[in-house]
């Protein structure tokens, strides 16, 4: 390192913190609820932080950029807080460097160098904001996935499988899982399925549907299907989809008063 | 005034993707319920089609009119390997990968107006239309 530059660095400290709160302390932001207290310490942490980047070592290699980056992720302080910050420094360096009267070969050498010290920086934040956002992605799909076929025992020897949202490949597996796995684990005789939630039944869905009924039927129970929109119903017979096989109702309600009735049973009002 | 809106197909999202476009433009054409859930319907046969035979192509939605009617077109274009017996697909039942085979022939069913071209090795288009009552 150009020990020239390193020297104007330190010489020019509090000129250096003087342009990085002008600059910085006017970022503004609408999704985190830090008082300009603790926006001021986020801020001198930030310059810290650099600074010991440039004196110290490279602070993308020994995890003080990741607790950083946390922090301010975990503030609510968009992403844009931490490049705009780099990008700020790098301009604010330039300037007092080349404040100094300096000849033109020294000061490509000093602009080089300041490009080789935050390189690392910008990729390492890169790389952590994109790893972050697919672990997001990734925690969410398996929660929404978790959510997306439930078999719910209501009676006994009565399940219930509500579908809400769109089904796709993946999710049809899954029914079909969970709906085989339910009816052992639970020994229902009779199944319900409620499509009320289901916003479009094409070819691909009631196939599956119809071959989880089927297995559910080789299993010995009853599937009936409920919750069919007279939308959906009409849509279903212009497909030329033959659903007389197998048992449909309306309603949940409808449905589950046929289940009570195939496993002989009531529910009564007490007088 | 023929303004075209457009969704690639290349995987299972972009067939909900494309079904959204349709739905909101039967929305804003004024159709009723059931032919919303027909156009969305037809369309996401088309785009599965597209996905599992083409792998890629593209569906666009269009406002139509002829002769004092108005309505809505779906144009679905891939460079697949194209269909070789257009009369076989579409009756009820035939398929080539263990589906119902109900697609295309309820394709035309559900919309009004119903064309398909295709040529084997260089791909598919079919345009169906409905019409506002
Ligand atoms: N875009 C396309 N390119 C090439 N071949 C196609 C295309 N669309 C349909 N086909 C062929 O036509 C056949 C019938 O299509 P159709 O949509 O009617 O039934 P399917 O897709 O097999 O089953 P499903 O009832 O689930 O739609 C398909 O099996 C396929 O061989
Ligand atoms: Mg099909």
């Amino acid at each position: 390192m150009n020990a020239e530059t390193m020297n104007v660095i330190q010489m020019k400290r509090s000129r250096i913190k003087e342009l990085w709160e002008q600059e910085l302390g006017g970022f503004k932001t609408e999704t985190s609820a830090m008082t300009p207290h603790m926006y001021n310490e986020l801020n001198r942490e930030f310059l810290d932080l650099l600074m010991n980047h440039v004196s110290l070592g490279d602070i993308s290699e020994d995890g003080t950029l990741e607790r950083f980056f946390d922090k301010v992720l975990r503030a609510n302080m968009p992403l844009e807080y931490i490049t705009q910050g780099l990008q700020t420094y790098r301009r604010i360096i330039l300037e007092v460097v080349l404040e100094e009267d300096l000849n033109k070969d020294v000061a490509i050498e000093i602009y080089r160098e300041v490009d080789y010290w935050m390189d690392p920086i910008l990729n390492k934040v890169v790389t952590n904001s994109s790893r972050l956002w697919e672990r997001t992605v990734s925690i969410q799909k398996s929660a929404l996935l978790e959510l997306s076929a439930p078999l719910i025992p209501v009676f006994q020897h009565i399940s219930v499988m509500p579908l809400i949202g769109t089904i796709d490949t993946e999710r049809a597996k899954l029914i079909m899982e969970n709906l085989l796995e339910g009816v052992i684990q639970y020994r229902s005789q009779v199944v319900l399925i409620d499509i009320t939630g289901v916003p479009v039944v094409d070819t691909m869905v009631a196939h599956h549907i119809i071959q989880a009924a089927d297995a559910v039927r080789l299993l010995g129970s009853t599937c009936i299907l409920v919750g069919i929109r007279p939308e959906i119903a009409q849509t279903i017979v212009s497909l030329g989809i033959d659903l007389s096989l197998f048992p449909t109702r309306s309603t949940l309600q409808k449905g589950m008063e046929q289940a009570l009735d195939i496993t002989n049973q009531q529910i009564v009002k007490e007088k | 005034m023929n303004i075209q809106s457009c969704v690639e197909v290349c995987n299972e999202w972009d067939i909900v993707s494309a079904r959204q476009l349709g739905r909101n433009m039967a929305k804003e054409l004024g159709f009723g319920n059931v032919d919303q859930a027909r156009i969305t319907t037809a369309i996401s046969e088309l785009a599965r089609n597209i996905y599992l035979y083409a792998g890629n192509g593209k569906i666009c939605i269009e406002a139509a009119e002829k002769m004092g009617k108005r309505g809505l077109k779906i144009i679905a274009t891939d460079n697949g390997p194209g269909i070789k017996d257009i009369r076989k697909v579409m009756e009820d039942g035939y398929t080539t990968s263990g589906g119902l085979g109900a697609g295309l022939p309820g394709v035309k069913r559900l919309m009004d107006e119903f064309m398909i071209d295709s040529v084997v090795g260089s791909g598919t288009e079919i345009i169906a239309t409905k019409w506002l009552r």
